[in-house]
């Protein structure tokens, strides 16, 4: 077992970890605690597969700024524990229910796929901040442009959104 | 899937500053005096005294700046690549970022016009 072998189990633990503690933290601020390391061992793997760009972005954009976004939604929310809604057990019942029964659906498809003959990944280049600013702004200029007006149109609509219309 | 040696400044990089913060902490738990009075371990030890929880819903212009934060963020993501290969790009990838800032900036001014940062 190589050491990138190695380096690469110890990653997937951490990541699997991490999100399995998203989901059982009781506090929804330490399930964005944890949402943040998994993110973090999420750029490892981007590291690993020789993609540096995206592991800096990932971790700049969803560590940094995402988070922030997670952080102030869970912020937003009433947390208080009187106001925490009570389901009745019904609902409870169904909700098991449900979920139950789509793990085992996933259970049963991942079960019928046939695996695919493992690929070690070829070391290319193109994860490389220069490369990726070759391929970008040579054969993908539409999409990068196409790119900005979705910024413009996630700007409007947050500020029309989030911005109390004044009539004076 | 390589180690390269590359790394290993980061990986430098990522111990020492883990591990200043864990010897800092580490050493301010050991060395400092314990004095812990009612008023010591309060979360706000001078000023007004604190009302009700921190648990409170509160205003959606917080949110709207992190957001129009994020949007900001991502762009200058997008200016890396374009200034690594600055030269190679020539003028076709200066009008291309130039389109690119141009229609943000529309947004930029849409936003100012609204007042959408103003705190009233």
């Amino acid at each position: 077992m190589g050491i990138s072998q190695i380096i690469f189990y110890m990653l997937a633990a951490f990541t699997l970890l991490s999100a399995l503690f998203v989901v059982f933290s009781k506090n929804p601020i330490y399930s964005v605690l944890w949402l943040i390391l998994c993110f973090f061992s999420i750029a490892g793997h981007f590291v690993m597969l020789n993609a540096q760009f995206l592991a800096v972005v990932h971790i700049i954009v969803y560590s940094g700024a995402i988070m922030v976004l997670f952080l102030f939604t869970v912020m937003l929310l009433n947390l208080n524990s009187e106001t925490e809604p009570h389901k009745p057990t019904l609902l409870k019942f169904a909700a098991v229910l449900s979920g139950g029964a789509l793990f085992l659906i996933i259970i049963a498809a991942v079960r019928s796929t046939m695996p695919a003959p493992y690929v070690a990944p070829q070391l290319s280049e193109v994860g490389y901040v220069k490369n990726i600013g070759m391929k970008l702004y040579r054969d993908y200029t539409l999409p990068f442009e196409v790119a900005s007006i979705l910024f413009l149109s996630a700007m409007i609509g947050s500020v029309v959104l989030a911005k109390k219309e004044r009539f004076n | 899937m390589n180690v390269s040696v590359d790394y290993i400044a980061i990986f430098i990089q990522f111990l020492v500053g883990f591990g200043f913060v864990a010897t800092t902490m580490v050493a301010t738990h050991y060395l400092g005096p314990k004095r812990k009075t009612a008023d010591k371990l309060a979360s706000f030890e001078c000023g007004i005294d604190s009302q009700g929880n921190a648990r409170l819903p509160f205003s959606i212009k917080y949110f709207l700046t992190a957001i129009l934060f994020v949007m900001f963020d991502v762009e200058v993501i997008f200016m890396y690549p374009w200034a690594v290969n600055f030269k190679e790009l020539g003028s076709t990838g200066f009008i291309e970022m130039l389109l690119f800032i141009g229609t943000l900036l529309i947004g930029f001014a849409y936003i100012i016009k609204r007042g959408a940062l103003k705190w009233e």
